[in-house]
């Protein structure tokens, strides 16, 4: 075993995440607490991987791996985990990061702390701090044994410290990625037409808590109003209320507007991932304790209705 | 085509959520189904229409109160329900997932749906571990699974709107994110007629597995920041947005 801290990296279209970056700045931190090495690892080829600050980059160079293939990519990575035994693995809990992350952890036998927020090191291992319950509770959790596995939720390190030019060790694949059971087939981008919620100065994002597809119209009026457009947090997405061009968060888009006005939006760490960087927010909710309440610049505790309607009156 | 199911049952989010040690306060807590389960169970009930076959949920009962999230599962189309009787609040998703994989073995699925994860999974979650436990790959994040012969078609989410395809042999496992259509309403007429006529099969927990975390602490989080809270009634509320709004030329 070592004390060297492994980032597993994501990267598509030739371009690595912001997360990735985050990752490798807080591994050079870890891994110079625990007298180790910081390593970026890179699964894929076709892609610069000389763009990093870590101690040294590992780039598993085979045409199979240009695009994120979920089984392919386990198997490199478990194949690197069990000939390095780095002390620590970060990945992002993101959508390719959370596919192969826990089911390391089950596949090695090693834990895994998962919507992890910070990492620190204590007594030569190290403490996550996991925010869970939709972001209502952090847990302080020590993970045992020689190695773990940690996922973090992206926008919780900055990225600045793990940007760098450190070279990459180009390697084959440790594994033979022939008879694979999953084969990419094609990428399939947004389908233009709608309106680009990234591109909006003012947001009216609803949640759960607009309560059904007949009640989007009220916010649909309220944004007429206001200039704005509508978006939307991703249970309303998914009940199929509005299109997912408009879905804020990890699995949507990332918007920065002068003004999120938020109704019925509770606030969950995958929903802040996608707007905390809005200029003015203004959040209305019922639950006096959501976490959007911790991060909104403005709140009120009241029903979404009787607040937007009276506004509707005022405007 | 055979396809299985894995639900969580997860304290709800919805109300406080007490703390007692270091964990939840597991005795003062709802439990309800994890919300992504009802996007796996609609994307397993889409392909059984589509193509034929049985579609078998199964959960770990942490309190003994998981009957009403299977009778649910049935009024909206599943086959057949089990659930492994466990009685123990805390189980971490590792040992659920283990307990599910030793569950499902038996079961010879061609696929098994789980949901992408769920808001307790502070140690992953369980679909990745039991396509571990199985020895089957695993793919997350998908937001349609087609089936053909011996092959499914699966689209996985990115960020921004972009979709991957893949071609996915049978037998696998996936973690849902939603289903290509919203969940089903079921009419709690239909459910309460489960609830009387159905048969929950009863399995006993097998296999160890643990998350290998020590739970030091687990309290609110620890707050930097916090809105200005507007106080008053509805009207008033509206009226010092709306003045908020015109202050910063917004409105």
């Amino acid at each position: 075993m070592s004390n060297d801290v492994f980032v597993i990296t994501e990267h598509m279209d030739g371009k690595f995440s912001d997360v990735s970056f985050e990752l490798v700045g807080k591994a050079k931190e870890l891994a110079k607490a625990l007298g180790g090495q910081a390593a970026a690892v890179v699964v894929g080829g076709g892609v610069d991987a000389n763009v990093f600050a870590s101690d040294s980059t590992i780039q598993v160079d085979d045409a199979a791996l240009s695009q994120f293939n979920p089984e392919a990519y386990a198997k490199v990575v478990e194949a690197l985990v069990k000939e390095k035994s780095p002390k620590v693995v970060m990945f992002g809990w993101t959508v390719t990061g959370m596919d192969i992350a826990a089911w390391l952890s089950a596949r090695l036998g090693v834990p895994c702390a998962a919507y992890a927020k910070d990492v620190r090191v204590e007594g030569g291992g190290i403490v996550v701090s996991c925010q869970a319950y939709g972001g209502k509770l952090t847990a302080e959790v020590a993970p045992e044994g020689e190695t773990a596995i940690v996922a973090c939720l992206a926008g919780s390190f900055p990225a600045e410290a793990g940007q760098g030019a450190t070279a990459a060790e180009k390697i084959a694949s440790p594994v033979d990625l022939s008879g694979l059971k999953m084969k990419f087939i094609e990428m399939v981008k947004p389908a233009g037409g709608d309106v680009d919620i990234t591109a909006q100065t003012k947001l009216v994002s609803v949640g759960r808590g607009i309560g059904g597809k007949e009640n989007i119209e009220l916010a649909e009026e309220l944004a007429a109003k206001l200039g704005a457009v509508v978006s939307a947090s991703r249970p309303v997405v998914d009940a199929g209320w509005l299109p997912r061009t408009r879905q804020v968060g990890k699995s949507g888009l990332k918007v920065k507007p002068k003004l999120y006005l938020m109704l019925g939006i509770s606030g969950a760490p995958e929903h802040l991932e996608g707007m905390k960087g809005a200029e003015l927010i203004i959040a209305i909710n019922t639950d006096k304790k959501a976490p959007i309440f911790n991060v909104a610049h403005y709140g009120a505790t009241a029903d979404l209705f009787e607040v937007a309607e009276a506004m509707l009156e005022l405007l | 085509m055979n396809i299985v199911v894995a639900i969580k049952h997860i304290p709800s989010i919805a109300d406080d959520l007490p703390v007692k040690g270091n964990n939840v306060d597991f005795d003062s807590v709802d439990f309800v189904l994890n919300e992504w389960d009802e996007h796996s169970i609609e994307q397993a009930v889409l392909i059984k229409e589509a193509v034929g076959g049985t579609v078998t949920v199964v959960g770990v009962d942490l309190i003994g109160e998981l009957d009403n999230a299977l009778h649910l599962a049935l009024a909206k189309g599943a086959d057949k329900v089990v659930k492994i009787t466990a009685d123990d609040p805390a189980a971490d998703s590792h040992m659920q997932a283990k307990w599910l994989a030793e569950a499902i073995k038996g079961m010879s699925p061609d696929m098994v749906f789980a949901g992408v994860q769920a808001s307790n999974d502070i140690d992953g979650q369980i679909g990745p571990m039991i396509a571990a436990y199985l020895d089957m790959p695993y793919i997350g994040g998908t937001s349609a699974i087609e089936v053909s012969g011996n092959t499914a078609t699966v689209s996985k989410e990115f960020p921004g709107g972009v979709g991957m395809k893949y071609a996915v042999t049978l037998p696998f496992v996936a973690g849902v994110q939603s289903a290509p259509k919203p969940p089903r309403y079921a009419p709690v007429s239909k459910v309460r007629q489960m609830a009387q006529t159905a048969t929950v099969e009863k399995v006993a927990p097998s296999g160890e597995a643990s998350s290998g975390l020590a739970f030091k602490k687990m309290a609110p989080p620890v707050v930097t920041g916090h809105a200005e809270m507007i106080e008053g009634s509805p009207k008033e509320v509206a009226a010092k947005i709306v003045e908020l709004l015109k202050s910063r030329g917004l409105a």
